[in-house]
C-alpha cells in the first residue's frame, strides 16, 4: 500500500477546513472587538470539532436550534460568514437584518431556527419544533445545542422530559465545555458527565470527545440514526473545552494556567491536522492552500461587513407585529 | 343568535377553529382528560383525540417553550393556563421568546399562539390565585393583550387570536365564565383587536374599562341612571394591545369627565396608562382630573371580609363618577 492509497472520507478533509473557517472567523470577530470595531460577542474557539461533527450528520430536513455560542453551528451548517459577520456588526445585509447582532441569529433557509441568549431558551423551545415537524409531515429532527450551564438550568429538566415522554425526534446535544461564563462547571455539579442525567428521563445517551471530530462525527450519526430510527430524543454530551474567555474581551485569568495548557494540547484543530498529516490524509501544500482559502473567505467577509450599511431608521419599527 | 355563556362562547370559539384549520391544537394541564379545571375544554379530547388536545406535564415554562417552537414552525398552538398566574413560571418563553423571536430574527417568523385561562380575583383563592396581569404582558411590545368582558367579545376576540401570526395573552375572566348573553352563530363571526366600544351611551361622565370591571361599571352606570339622573358612558376596552383610545377620547371630548376602572393594583396599572393618555391628548376637554379605581395595593388575603375589601365595588366607582362630577 502506498501512502497515496490511503482511505480518507472526503468529509475528512472538509471537516479539517469547516473547523478552520470556524476558529478564522471567531478570531476575526475578536479581533474586530479588540480593534473597537465590533460589539461584544461570545466565541466557540476551542469548540470546533462539536460543531462540525454533529453538523456532518445531519441533512436538509433538520432543524438547529442553539444559543450563545453559535457561530460555529451555523458555519458548520453551511451559513455565509459575511451574513454573519455583518449581524454581528449591526448590519443591514446581516442575516436578521441588524436586529440580531451575534445574540440571536436565526436562518431559515438552512434550518437554524434560533439562537437563545437566555441560557437554556433554547432547551424550551426545541420540543415543540420537534412536535410541529412530526404534526405537519417533515421526516426532519432537531438539534439543540446547549451548554453544561444551561443543563444546570430548570428548563433543561423539562425540555428533556418533555421529548422522552412524547417521543419527539430531538437530539440534545450537551456541550460540555467546562466553563459556566466565568464559573468552572466543576462548582455547580457534582456529576463530571451531564450524559448520566438522560437515564433518569429513560434517554439514551453518551459522551464522546468533543475535540475529536471523527469521533463526534461518528457519534452523531449514530445518534441521529436512532433518532431518525425511533423519533425518539437522545443526549449526545461532546466533552470539550472553552480555550478564549466568555466573551470579547475577557482575559479569563480566573483560568488554571495547567488545566487551559492541557486542553490546549488537545485542541482539535491543531491535533486534527497533526493527525492527517501523519496519515497522508492531506499534503502539507493542500493544508496550505485550505488555510489560503479559509483566511481569503475570512478577509472578504469583513470586508462585506465592514462596508456594508447600517440598517435604515425606518426599520426600527418593522416586524414588531405581523 | 343564541344565548350562550362566557364558557361556552371560550369553547366554541376553539371548536370552531380547530374545525376550519387542522393546524390549532390546545395544549395545557388538565384539559384532555380531565376536561379542564373551569371546564372549558369539556369534549374536546373526545372529539379532537390526543395528538390535538394535549395534556401537559405541570412544566409551565416547559409548555409555553414548546408552543412558540410549534407556532414559529407552521402549527397554532393555544395553551391553556390553569390559571393566568402560572404564566408567569414561563415568563422567560412568553417574554424573552414569544414576544421577540419575529423582531430579532428580522421577521423571518411568525409566532401565531395563545395563551389564555382564568384571569383576576376570585373566592377565597389567596394571593398567588388571584392577579391581574393585563398591564405586565401590554408593557411588551411583541404581544398582544386581550380582556373580553362579554360572551360575544369572548368568542370573536378568541377567534381573532387563533386566526393572528402573533403570541396573544388572552385574559378570561373567572368571574364571568358563568355569565350568558347572546352570541352570534355564524361560524365566521370575528371581532377584530383594537377597537373599543361604546357598551353604554351617556352625557355625563366617561367609564373606561374592560373584562369583569367593565360589567361592573354597567351595573353602576344603570344604578346611577336610575337613582341620580347621572348618564355614565361605558367604554369597552376589550384589547390592552393594540389599545384604541379614540372612542375614549371621543367620549371624553363630549362628557369633559373620565374614571377609570382596573381589579389590579394602582401603581403602575393599565388605568395609569388610560389617564395618562387622556390627559396627553384631550387635556382642554377635561374638566376634572381623571379618576382611577383600582384593587386595593396588597398582596390578595384570604379571609372573605379582607378580599372583599381588596377588590373593586360598585359604591367605589359610584363615589368615583360623583368624585369627577364635584358632587
Amino acid at each position: 500500500m502506498t501512502t497515496f492509497e490511503v482511505s480518507v472520507e472526503p468529509r475528512v478533509a472538509q471537516s479539517l477546513e469547516a473547523m478552520l473557517l470556524i476558529r478564522a472567523f471567531e478570531e476575526q470577530s475578536a479581533a474586530l472587538n479588540a480593534a473597537g470595531k465590533s460589539p461584544s460577542m461570545c466565541t466557540s474557539v476551542g469548540q470546533e470539532a462539536s460543531a462540525v461533527g454533529v453538523m456532518n450528520a445531519l441533512d436538509e430536513r433538520d432543524q438547529i436550534l442553539t444559543n450563545h455560542r453559535s457561530a460555529g453551528h451555523l458555519l458548520a451548517r453551511g451559513a455565509d460568514p459575511r451574513r454573519i459577520l455583518a449581524e454581528i456588526l449591526g448590519k443591514s445585509t446581516g442575516y436578521c437584518g441588524g436586529k440580531s447582532g451575534s445574540l440571536h441569529i436565526s436562518v431559515k433557509e438552512l434550518g437554524v431556527v434560533l439562537t437563545s441568549t437566555i441560557v437554556g431558551g433554547e432547551l424550551s423551545l426545541a420540543p415543540g419544533v420537534a412536535l410541529s415537524r412530526q404534526m405537519l409531515g417533515g421526516e426532519g429532527i432537531v438539534v439543540v445545542f446547549f451548554g453544561d450551564g444551561a443543563a444546570t438550568e430548570g428548563i433543561f429538566h423539562e425540555s428533556i422530559n418533555l421529548a422522552a415522554v412524547w417521543n419527539l425526534p430531538v437530539l440534545y446535544v450537551c456541550e460540555n465545555n467546562q466553563w459556566q461564563a466565568f464559573v468552572h462547571r466543576k462548582e455547580t455539579m457534582l456529576a463530571d458527565h451531564i450524559s448520566t442525567w438522560g437515564a433518569s428521563y429513560g434517554v439514551k445517551s453518551q459522551t464522546v470527545d468533543g475535540n475529536d471530530v471523527d469521533a463526534v462525527t461518528a457519534a452523531a450519526k449514530d445518534a441521529v440514526a436512532y433518532v431518525r430510527g425511533t423519533r425518539k430524543p437522545f443526549l449526545l454530551e461532546t466533552y470539550t473545552y472553552r480555550l478564549r474567555g466568555h466573551m470579547e474581551p475577557d482575559p479569563a485569568s480566573y483560568v488554571d494556567p495547567a488545566e487551559l495548557q492541557s486542553w490546549k494540547e488537545r485542541d482539535p484543530i491543531a491535533t486534527y491536522e497533526q493527525r492527517l498529516l501523519d496519515e497522508h490524509a492531506i499534503t502539507p501544500a493542500e493544508l496550505d492552500a485550505m488555510k489560503s482559502r479559509v483566511r481569503a473567505r475570512i478577509e472578504d467577509a469583513a470586508q462585506f461587513a465592514m462596508e456594508s450599511p447600517y440598517p435604515s431608521f425606518e426599520e426600527l419599527t418593522t416586524n414588531v407585529y405581523a | 343568535m343564541a344565548e350562550k355563556s362566557y364558557r361556552d362562547a371560550i369553547r366554541d370559539a376553539m371548536m370552531e377553529e380547530m374545525d376550519r384549520d387542522p393546524n390549532v391544537l390546545i395544549m395545557g394541564e388538565d384539559i384532555g382528560v380531565y376536561e379542564g379545571t373551569f371546564r372549558i375544554t369539556a369534549g374536546m379530547l373526545k372529539k379532537y383525540g390526543p395528538k390535538r388536545v394535549i395534556d401537559t406535564p405541570i412544566a409551565e415554562a416547559g409548555m409555553v417553550g414548546t408552543a412558540v417552537g410549534m407556532a414559529m414552525l407552521g402549527l397554532r398552538p393555544i395553551v391553556e393556563m390553569m390559571t393566568v398566574n402560572f404564566a408567569i413560571v414561563a415568563a422567560d418563553q412568553i417574554l424573552n421568546h414569544a414576544a421577540k423571536v419575529r423582531y430579532f430574527s428580522g421577521g423571518q417568523v411568525d409566532v401565531p399562539m395563545v395563551i389564555r385561562g382564568p384571569h383576576g380575583a376570585g373566592v377565597q383563592l389567596s394571593a398567588q390565585h388571584s392577579q391581574s396581569f393585563e398591564s405586565f404582558y401590554a408593557h411588551f411590545p411583541g404581544l398582544k393583550v386581550v380582556a373580553p368582558g362579554t360572551p360575544a367579545d369572548a368568542k370573536g376576540l378568541l377567534k381573532t387570536a387563533i386566526r393572528g401570526r402573533d403570541p396573544v395573552m388572552f385574559l378570561e375572566s373567572a368571574a364571568l365564565y358563568g355569565m350568558k348573553g347572546e352570541v352570534p352563530d355564524d361560524t365566521n363571526f370575528t371581532v377584530p383587536f383594537g377597537q373599543s366600544r361604546v357598551a353604554r351611551e351617556g352625557r355625563d361622565v366617561t367609564i373606561v374599562s374592560y373584562s369583569r370591571m367593565m360589567q361592573m361599571s354597567l351595573l353602576v352606570a344603570d344604578k346611577l341612571s336610575k337613582e341620580e339622573g347621572i348618564e355614565c358612558e361605558v367604554i369597552d376596552l376589550r384589547t390592552l394591545r393594540p389599545l384604541d383610545m379614540d372612542p375614549v377620547y371621543a367620549s371624553v371630548s363630549k362628557t369633559h369627565r373620565a374614571v377609570v376602572v382596573q381589579e389590579q393594583w394602582k401603581p403602575f396599572g393599565a388605568a395609569a396608562e388610560i389617564a395618562a393618555s387622556i390627559t396627553e391628548n384631550v387635556f382642554d376637554e377635561l374638566d376634572a382630573p381623571v379618576v382611577r379605581v383600582t384593587g386595593e395595593d396588597v398582596p390578595m388575603p384570604y379571609a372573605r371580609n379582607l378580599e372583599l375589601l381588596a377588590t373593586p365595588h360598585e359604591e367605589h366607582v359610584a363615589a368615583a363618577v360623583k368624585k369627577v362630577m364635584y358632587r
